[in-house]
C-alpha cells in the first residue's frame, strides 16, 4: 500500500508498510494521561481541566511523533486527524451532558405535584412555592392555536409547491421559505407588536400564537415538501389512470402515503416553537394568575416563566430552583415530543427503498 | 412532482408513440383543472404559497413604518450614535454598540463552532464505527431541541462561574493585547456569550454539513483510497473540495441563528450602552438582546425605537440567510431546515 513506509522501514518484504498494533492509541492515551498527572503535580497546577490539555497536547504529539517513527509522516498526519475529530466530538458532548446533568439534578427538588399544579398567584418572587399550572396552561393555548394556523397553511402550501408548483411564483415561494425559516424569533414578535401598536392593543395570549405561527409555517412546509416528494409518481399515475380527480388523488393517496411524516413534521415543529421566548416575552408579557382566555389579558407561558423566574427573582435560590424545575418539564415535554416524532416517522415511513 | 416528464421517462419503449401521448395527457390535466374540487384545492393550496409571500411582505412593510416613525424623531444619528435615550426630549438612539456587539458575538462563535462542526460531520459519516455513527447523530439532534430560554439559564448559572478560571488564564498570558484583558469582573462578557452561541448553532452547522458530506459520489473517495491515500487524505483530496461551497452555506445558516439568538444573550450578558475592546469585561449588546430587556419600561415610542433596531436585524438575517440558500440551491436538494 504505502511506499513511502515501506521504504523508511526496516523490513521491506512485505507490501504493507509497517504498522502500529491496534491497541497503540489507548497506549499513547494513557502514557500521556499519566505523565500529565506527573507535570501537573510537579508544576503545581490544581485544575483538571489544565491536566486535560496538558495530557491532550502530549498525546497529539506522541501520536504524531511515534507513528511518524513507525509509520511515516502521512499515516502519523491521519491518526493526528482522526484523534482531532475525535475531540471534537467529545467536546459537543460536554455541554450537552452538563445541560442535561443540571437541569435535572437541581429541576427534581422542586418538581412535583404540587408544583404542576398551583400558580403563582399569591407567591412572592423571592419565596418558596408556587407553581407553573398557568404557565403550561398558557403554553398549550398558545402552541395549540398557533399549530391550528400555522399546520394547515404549511401542508398546503408544500402540496402546492410539490403537486401543482411550476414557473415564478413557486420559485419565489420556496426561496422565501427558506428565508423565512432563518427569521429571528424576536422580529416575529417585532411584527406583531407592530400591529398590536396600530391597533391600540394590550397583550394577549393568541398575539403570541400569531408568532408562532409564523415561525413554525416554513419549518412544516420544509419538512411536509421532502416527504411529498418521497411519495411515488407510479401511485400518482395509477390513480389518475383510474380517472380519479386530481385534488382526490392528493387526499386520498398522496396524503396518506405520507401522512406518517408530515405528522413526524408537524410534531418536530411544534417542539420548536414550544421553546420560544422572545415572541412570548413581547406579546403575552407574563402573568403570575392563572389566565384561561388566551383573547384577552396577559397570559403566562413555561419559556417565559423561566425566564422571568432568573431575571425578575434578584437572586433568590426558591427562584431559581422554581426555574430549574421549569426547565426540565420543558426540556421533558419536548423531548418526549421529539423521540414520539422519530417514532412515528420510523413506524409509517413510506416504504421506497429509503 | 412533474408527471408528464415522469411520464415520457418511464414510457420511452414504443418512440412513436410518444408525441400523441403527451398531448392527451395534456389535455386530461387541462380537462382536470376545470373540474370545480380541483379548482376549489388549487385554490386553497397556492393561497397558502402565496399567504406565506403577503406575511414576508407585510413583516417588511410594518417593521419599515414603525422605524420610520422613530428615526424620524431621532435627534441623533441612527447608525452611529453611542446611546439609547428614547425617553429624552428630543430623544437620542443609535444602533452602533448593538451592531458593534451583535457582530463580535457571532464571530466569536463562529470561530468556535465552524471546525468542530465540520469535525463532527466528518466525524459522522467517515470516522465513527458504523454503530456510532445513528446515535452521535442522534445526541447532536438533541443538542438542537434543547429550548434556547434552557441554554440561557445554564450559561448564566452554570458557565458564567465555570469561565472564571479560563479568563484568568487568557488574561496572564494573552492580557496585554488588550483583547483578553480582563478587570475581575463577573464573565458575563461577550467572550461567554459567544460560546454560548457556538453551543447553540453547533447542531445547524453539523446537520447540514453531514448532509454534503453524504453526498461526495464514492468514486471520488474509491479512487482516492485505490491511489494509496490515507484516510484523511481521502477527506482533504475529495470530501473537503466537494462538500466548501455546502459547508460556507451551512455556516451562514449558524451565522444566521447566532445574529437573532435573543434569550441566550439576554440572561448571559450583563449589558451596557459602550464598545469595549476587551472581550472578556462584561458590557456591549445585541440587537437582539437589547430588544429583550429594554421592552418592559419602553413607552410607544420607545418600542417604536426598538422596532427600528429590529427591522436593521432583519435586513441583516435576510442578507446572511438568502446569501446561504442562494449557496446551497445552486448545488443540489439538501436543505439545512430541517436541522
Amino acid at each position: 500500500m504505502s511506499h513511502a513506509a515501506a521504504v523508511a522501514d526496516k523490513s521491506p518484504s512485505t507490501l504493507q508498510g509497517a504498522s502500529l498494533p491496534r491497541w497503540s492509541p489507548w497506549a499513547i492515551a494513557a502514557g500521556s494521561l499519566a505523565l500529565a498527572l506527573v507535570i501537573g503535580l510537579a508544576g503545581g497546577l490544581d485544575s483538571k481541566v489544565q491536566w486535560g490539555l496538558i495530557a491532550g497536547i502530549l498525546f497529539i504529539l506522541g501520536t504524531f511523533g511515534i507513528a511518524a517513527k513507525v509509520e511515516g509522516r502521512r499515516q502519523a498526519k491521519d491518526r493526528v486527524a482522526t484523534s482531532l475529530v475525535w475531540v471534537a466530538f467529545l467536546l459537543a458532548v460536554v455541554p450537552l451532558v452538563s445541560l442535561l446533568w443540571t437541569t435535572i439534578q437541581r429541576g427534581v427538588k422542586v418538581l412535583d405535584v404540587y408544583f404542576l399544579t398551583h400558580s403563582m398567584g399569591v407567591v412572592a418572587d423571592s419565596e418558596a412555592g408556587g407553581g407553573i399550572y398557568h404557565a403550561i396552561l398558557g403554553s398549550l393555548e398558545q402552541v395549540g392555536l398557533a399549530t391550528a394556523i400555522g399546520a394547515p397553511i404549511g401542508i398546503l402550501t408544500a402540496i402546492y409547491l410539490v403537486e401543482y408548483g411550476r414557473g415564478g411564483l413557486a420559485k419565489s415561494v420556496t426561496f422565501f421559505v427558506d428565508v423565512m425559516t432563518g427569521i429571528p424569533s424576536i422580529v416575529a414578535g417585532l411584527f406583531i407588536l407592530s400591529l398590536m401598536l396600530m391597533l391600540d392593543m394590550q397583550p394577549f395570549g393568541f398575539a403570541g400564537s400569531l408568532a408562532l405561527a409564523i415561525l413554525m409555517m416554513p419549518v412544516v412546509v420544509r419538512s411536509t415538501e421532502e416527504m411529498l416528494k418521497l411519495v411515488p409518481n407510479e401511485l400518482r399515475e395509477a390513480s389518475l389512470a383510474l380517472g380519479v380527480p386530481k385534488w382526490r388523488t392528493i387526499l386520498k393517496v398522496v396524503v396518506p402515503t405520507s401522512i406518517g411524516g408530515i405528522i413526524t413534521g408537524v410534531m418536530l415543529a411544534i417542539a420548536r416553537i414550544a421553546g420560544e421566548t422572545a415572541p412570548v416575552l413581547l406579546l403575552v408579557f407574563g402573568n403570575p394568575f392563572i389566565n384561561a382566555n388566551p383573547f384577552e389579558g396577559a397570559q403566562a407561558s413555561l419559556p417565559l416563566y423561566i425566564y422571568q423566574q432568573y431575571s425578575q427573582s434578584a437572586g433568590s435560590t426558591a427562584a431559581y430552583d422554581r426555574a430549574w424545575a421549569a426547565s426540565l418539564t420543558l426540556i421533558a415535554f419536548v423531548m418526549i415530543l421529539n423521540m414520539v416524532a422519530r417514532g412515528i416517522a420510523r413506524w409509517k415511513a413510506p416504504k421506497t427503498g429509503r | 412532482m412533474d408527471i408528464s416528464t415522469q411520464n415520457t421517462d418511464t414510457d420511452d419503449t414504443p418512440p412513436p408513440a410518444a408525441p400523441p401521448a403527451v398531448t392527451a395527457e395534456q389535455k386530461r390535466a387541462a380537462r382536470g383543472a376545470t373540474r370545480p374540487g380541483d379548482r376549489i384545492f388549487l385554490a386553497l393550496s397556492r393561497g397558502s404559497g402565496i399567504f406565506l409571500l403577503v406575511i414576508m411582505a407585510a413583516i417588511a412593510v410594518f417593521l419599515t413604518y414603525r422605524a420610520y416613525l422613530a428615526i424620524s424623531k431621532d435627534d441623533a444619528n441612527f447608525l452611529t450614535t453611542f446611546e439609547w435615550n428614547t425617553s429624552l426630549l428630543p430623544p437620542k438612539f443609535g444602533i452602533a454598540v448593538l451592531a458593534f456587539g451583535t457582530v463580535v458575538s457571532s464571530i466569536i462563535a463562529m470561530v468556535i463552532a465552524v471546525p468542530i462542526a465540520v469535525a463532527i460531520a466528518l466525524f459522522i459519516t467517515h470516522y465513527a464505527p458504523r454503530r456510532m455513527s445513528g446515535p452521535v447523530a442522534y445526541v447532536i439532534d438533541l443538542l438542537a431541541a434543547v429550548p434556547s430560554i434552557v441554554y440561557g439559564l445554564w450559561g448564566a448559572l452554570v458557565l458564567v462561574p465555570h469561565m472564571d478560571g479560563l479568563f484568568g488564564w487568557l488574561n496572564d498570558y494573552l492580557g496585554w493585547t488588550g483583547v483578553f484583558s480582563w478587570d475581575d469582573g463577573a464573565p458575563r462578557s461577550m467572550l461567554t456569550v459567544g460560546i454560548l452561541l457556538a453551543v447553540m448553532i453547533l447542531p445547524v452547522i453539523t446537520n447540514v454539513s453531514r448532509e454534503v458530506f453524504r453526498q461526495v459520489p464514492q468514486m471520488h473517495e474509491e479512487a482516492a483510497l485505490a491511489l494509496g491515500a490515507t484516510r484523511w487524505e481521502v477527506i482533504r483530496m475529495s470530501v473537503i473540495p466537494f462538500g466548501r461551497s455546502g459547508v460556507i452555506s451551512a455556516s451562514m445558516l449558524g451565522l444566521g441563528r447566532a445574529l437573532g439568538e435573543t434569550m441566550a444573550v439576554a440572561t448571559v450578558l450583563s449589558p451596557d450602552f459602550d464598545i469595549h475592546a476587551s472581550l472578556l469585561n462584561p458590557g456591549g449588546g445585541t440587537f437582539a438582546q437589547n430588544i429583550a430587556s429594554k421592552f418592559n419600561e419602553a413607552t410607544e415610542f420607545g418600542r417604536d425605537a426598538l422596532i427600528a433596531s429590529g427591522l436593521v436585524l432583519f435586513v441583516i438575517t435576510l442578507l446572511v440567510n438568502g446569501a446561504a440558500r442562494m449557496i446551497i440551491a445552486r448545488r443540489s436538494e439538501y436543505s439545512g431546515a430541517n436541522a
